[in-house]
């Protein structure tokens, strides 16, 4: 199973010399899937048929001599993503029987180099979780200990990346869900800058927030998947007219003179002991390869929570108002009238996590309240973006934990929402900024749980992001570890 | 107690772009159901708005025909609620920054009684885009309602007034001078039988004198301007007539039955509204600058204040024959092409508004489709002004110019209609009606005026019509002297 | 302050989700401590700041007005819960 812990360069390269057919590859990843799927629940929809068709076209490119730079190679997209002709469920009942009419952008793009889907991963129902039990599909296992969470809300796109059943994934982070699963398990992942990855076809969440990003073993591998993601699209408002990148530009450059911005709010109560010795370990680590640090404050931060929980359920309780059994997805079986049909095909489409946040979402829009919480909300939200400005002007890139855990039980916090939603502390702040965030694998605790290190890069230092990542990667194998007994 | 009525309105007029305000939907009328409905507009998961440039440059040109404020910055919010026909369960409007603030618009109100037609001047509050529902069809399909989602995301601009009028009539004078300006400027096709053009009014009376505002109810989607009379009329008396019975008024939403005349509270209205306005955060500020504006503008027409002033100038014409001229745009170019070709500006607005006016209206022809041209118009009134034909001879001429004829002089020379100008010819025929009819010569003689108009009837009638009736007065007068 | 049973099923008939009373009780005190988390923000002096609305300072990006849309009603309603003669179908709507 050498192939299974290739980075996406080598795949490529084999593609491309011929050594494997993308029909081939695919149908090892199939074979993966078909094995380790049902202990790990990371897919809700997989489609050999329509898997191999796309590799088979691809292997049509390669032949003709018309591949691109990962044409072949095989990627695993999270079910939010509207997809011609699958099933595309976002995790809800309320979509359970929706096969999309129509590609969103993202799949567009990853079409148009020629990658094939390997299926539809697991998540949070509407991308509403940090542990991916939300989803109606069941919960999703930590591959490292399947007892545990794989963090939410793209679970299933982190879990299939670790367990290899995929060689990489797309994942969506409102308020950490591509960076907190890939801490979760031990995995590598990137949400851009805000606006960079068109949100076109990506089922919202919360508008201003929602950005979509790769999910891979290894930085590099995220950097040529972000080759393929970004880039403008008319069909999105919020899309940036920005020049092509090429992420991987950077990645080779040495670290000498890097600044490092440790925000001290991020290493406070409430971190795990064993996370705050590999962050520093991975500090000690970078400074060896020549980058310096410099203490920040990010005060402001600590108020991200409940901003973030007033904004995004605001103004998810308004995307979500669409699915009312009237044009697509599930209606109740037994109504009495109209306004009894659209409750209760609601009450019974939408899971209870997500029925929570339309309703604080609505009460904190509901009149009289407006002010106090929304408004309030979206002028703490600005705080928190001039603390990350100033920040910027003492250095290049902002370090820190991931998590503030590892991996915790099933069930052990989906009784209690704030509990939950306090996981997503150190991530929520670059989501309201519209920041680029990542999380990269930095150890294990002393339960063999993987430990994500995140960077928080000022706008569109994707490049530069990557190249910090990747240079400690040369020098750390965390991330080429995956989990006893799948390798 | 003597009451006054407080009337404000509230349209929606259909912005006449190709594609709808959010998608590249077709916006035509008349489509079989749901096939002018894109991905954005039936709200499939994951699609997003993009704004119309089209649907912008039209509230732009509004904003400019009635001296508004443009917001340079302005922003669409989401207004929620769960309906059918709004398959987003929020529309996409302005509600704290529109695009348009304040402006006026002049309204002629005609006169009650035979007294002068009255002008005012009407603040508007606002107007905003936003993006129309689609419809729902009552028909019975095993008692449900069907969809259309085919008008969904047309774009709207909806235009506020101040509560400024004080009578169904105002109210009329008001919609009508809007419906002029928007067609007139081409941002809307006017087309109310379509629902291009829909009318809100919010009625409230109160004692006269009183400075507070009565409460009031909102008649909701008239789409003609009898039926906005008529609703109006109804309310108010309805609203006089409860407080004057010791009841209240609450503050409602209803609908009008032209059968029964009568207006009703909207079922689905009864339940208080609390829409979470919201900036949608899947569209950025609209920004307008300087340059676009300047460059909108450079593409307006001459706006019908402007040309009213410049009728009364250049051709004479009173303040209110000037507002009716330029009533429509088709009307204020078919009077000015008139006035042009025959140089008599009051005796063109005289048969526009008079004899072309009447011919039209009675065919149900619109101006633009009237089978006499402004040149043949322009050409009929010049044979006036040089003395060819007579006020009564002209309207023959303009019979057959009606009825496709030809041309005038052609039709003056095939039907005879030419005003007898030979005086020798004339006093021979006023000689004859002198010996004819000694009677009326007689009681002229003996003071009686009468048997003088008698005696000119007389002359008219021999001559068959075509006598120059000034000249036969000269001659008569001259005979009996 | 803390939300009442009514409030939320006040808020829950908003959001068209029917909630029984029980089940209002049992929201009620889980979104109680979700707003004793909010709460934090109320103490924040934010006099004079901008809200944000958007993550990036930019402004909305116009279309031309054009059609570039066909017709995919088929394909839509083949997904649709109830159509008929191309509308989709509802329970009655009174207005």
């Amino acid at each position: 199973m050498t192939m299974l812990q290739t980075s996406l360069s080598a795949l490529a390269a084999q593609l491309a010399a011929g050594q494997i057919s993308s029909r081939e590859l695919a149908r090892q990843y199939l074979d993966r899937i078909a094995a380790l799927n049902p202990a790990i629940n990371a897919f809700i929809t997989v489609d050999a048929e329509k898997t191999l068709a796309e590799a088979a076209a691809a292997d049509a490119l390669i032949a003709a001599g018309r591949g691109g730079p990962l044409t072949g190679v095989p990627v695993a997209h999270k079910d939010i993503f509207c997809t011609d002709g699958w099933l595309t469920t976002c995790g809800s009942k309320m979509l359970s029987n929706f096969v999309a009419p129509y590609d969103a952008h993202v799949i567009q793009r990853f079409k148009a180099a020629g990658m094939p889907s390997l299926g539809k991963t697991n998540m949070d129902e509407f991308a509403m979780g940090s542990s991916n039990e939300t989803s109606h599909f069941g919960a999703v296992k930590n591959p490292w200990d399947t007892a545990r969470v794989p963090g939410g809300s793209s679970g299933g796109a982190a879990a299939c990346v670790a367990a290899r059943m995929a060689p990489a994934a797309t994942g969506t982070d409102t308020g950490g869900s591509i960076r907190q699963p890939a801490a979760l398990c031990g995995i590598t992942g990137l949400k851009p800058t805000y606006g960079l990855v068109s949100r076109y076809g990506m089922i919202a969440f919360a508008s201003s927030l929602d950005q979509a990003g790769p999910m891979a073993p290894s930085a590099e591998d995220c950097a040529l998947l972000l080759n393929v993601m970004t880039g403008f699209d008319p069909n999105d408002s919020t899309s940036l007219e920005r020049d092509k990148e090429d992420y991987t530009r950077d990645l080779d450059r040495p670290l000498a003179g890097l600044r490092i911005g440790l925000p001290k709010e991020f290493f406070a109560e409430g971190l795990n002991s064993d996370v705050a010795a590999a962050v520093e370990a991975a500090v000690a680590e970078l400074k060896k390869l020549g980058a310096t640090t410099v203490e920040i404050s990010l005060a402001n931060s600590q108020l991200a929570i409940p901003v973030y929980y007033v904004l995004a359920p605001a103004e998810a309780s308004s995307n979500l108002s669409r699915f009312d059994g009237v044009r697509y997805g599930y209606r109740a079986p037994e109504y009495a009238d109209l306004n009894d049909m659209y409750s209760k095909t609601r009450a019974q489409g939408f899971g209870a996590e997500v029925k929570r946040r339309i309703l604080i979402g609505a009460y904190v829009l509901s009149h009289g309240y407006y002010d106090a919480y929304y408004l309030q909300a979206q002028k703490i939200r600005r705080l928190i973006a001039d603390d990350f400005a100033a920040a910027f002007k003492a250095c290049d890139v902002i370090l820190g934990p991931t998590a503030p855990g590892t991996a915790f039980t099933l069930g052990e916090k989906s009784d209690d929402p704030v509990e939950m939603y306090l996981n997503d502390l150190y991530t929520i702040p670059a989501n309201l900024a519209g920041l680029p965030g990542m999380s990269l694998p930095c150890g294990f605790d002393s339960k063999g749980l993987p430990i994500g290190l995140q960077l928080v890069g000022d706008y569109f230092s994707e490049a530069k992001m990557l190249n910090v990542a990747h240079q400690y990667q040369r020098v750390t194998d965390w991330h080429a570890r995956a989990p006893e007994g799948l390798r | 107690m003597k009451w006054e009525t407080v009337i404000g309105l509230e349209v929606h007029t259909q912005l006449a772009t190709r594609s709808k305000i959010f998608s590249g939907s077709s916006t035509a009328f008349g489509a079989a159901p749901n096939t002018q409905a894109s991905a954005v507009d039936i709200a499939l998961p994951g699609v997003l708005p993009v704004l119309n440039r089209g649907a912008v440059e039209c509230a732009i040109k509004f904003g400019l025909a009635i001296g508004a404020t443009l917001n340079r910055v302005n922003v669409f919010d989401r207004k929620n609620y769960f309906y059918p026909d709004l398959p987003k369960g929020y529309q996409i409007s302005q509600l704290a920054k529109p695009i348009v603030e304040g402006g006026t618009l002049t309204i002629i109100v005609p006169s009650t009684g035979s007294g002068q037609s009255e002008e005012r001047v009407i603040h508007l509050t606002r107007a905003h885009m936003e993006e129309d529902a689609g419809k729902s069809l009552h028909e019975d399909f095993h008692g449900m309602t069907g969809i259309d989602l085919n008008r969904a995301g047309t774009p709207l601009l909806e235009i506020v007034s101040e509560p400024e009028m004080r009578s169904s009539a105002e109210a009329v004078a008001y919609a009508r001078a809007l419906h002029s300006l928007v067609t007139w400027i081409g941002i809307c096709d006017g087309n109310m039988q379509e629902g291009s053009f829909r009318v809100d009014a919010n009625v409230s009376v109160r004692p006269l004198g009183q400075a507070e505002f009565g409460t009031r109810r909102e008649i909701k989607n008239l789409n003609s301007f009898r039926f906005l009379q008529q609703a109006i009329d109804y309310e108010v008396r309805w609203q006089i007539e409860t407080l004057e019975d010791g009841g209240r008024i609450e503050q409602a939403t209803v609908l009008f039955d032209p059968d029964s005349g009568e207006t009703r509270m909207m079922r689905s209205k009864e339940e208080a509204h609390d829409y979470r306005y919201f900036p949608d955060p899947d569209l950025l500020p609209v920004r307008l600058d300087d340059a676009w504006i300047e460059r909108v503008k450079s593409t307006l027409p001459e706006l019908p204040a402007a040309m009213q002033a410049r009728f009364q100038n250049d051709y004479g014409v009173s303040a209110y024959d000037a507002a009716v001229l330029t009533g429509s745009r088709a009307l204020a170019d078919y009077f000015e092409a008139a006035a042009k070709a025959c140089g008599q500006g009051k005796l063109a607005a005289n048969w526009v508004m008079g004899e072309l006016s009447a011919a039209l209206n009675k065919a149900e022809l619109d101006i633009a489709r009237s089978p006499v041209s402004a040149a043949q118009l322009g050409a009929l009134i010049a044979r006036i002004q040089d003395g060819t034909l007579s006020g009564k001879l002209a309207k023959q001429v303009f019979e057959g110019l009606w009825e496709g004829a030809g041309e005038v002089d052609a039709i003056i020379e095939a039907r005879g209609l030419k005003q007898m100008s030979d005086s020798g010819e004339l006093e021979k025929i006023v000689d004859e009606v002198l010996a004819a009819n000694a009677k009326s010569v007689e009681e002229f003689r003996a003071g009686k005026e009468k048997a003088f108009n008698a005696l000119v009837g007389q002359v008219m009638k021999a001559s068959r019509g075509k006598a120059n009736p000034a000249q036969v007065n000269e001659l008569l007068k001259a005979r009996l002297q | 302050m803390s939300l009442t049973p009514d409030d939320v099923k006040r808020i829950a008939r908003l959001a068209r989700i029917e909630t029984s009373d029980a089940e209002a009780l049992a929201t009620q005190a889980r979104l109680n401590t979700i707003f004793d988390l909010i709460a934090a923000m109320q103490s924040v002096n934010t006099d004079g700041v901008a809200p944000m609305a958007h993550a990036q300072d930019v402004t909305q990006r116009l279309r031309d007005d054009a059609v570039t849309e066909t017709d995919r009603h088929a394909a839509f309603q083949a997904i649709a819960p109830a159509v008929e003669n191309g509308l989709y179908l509802v329970p009655k709507v009174i207005e």
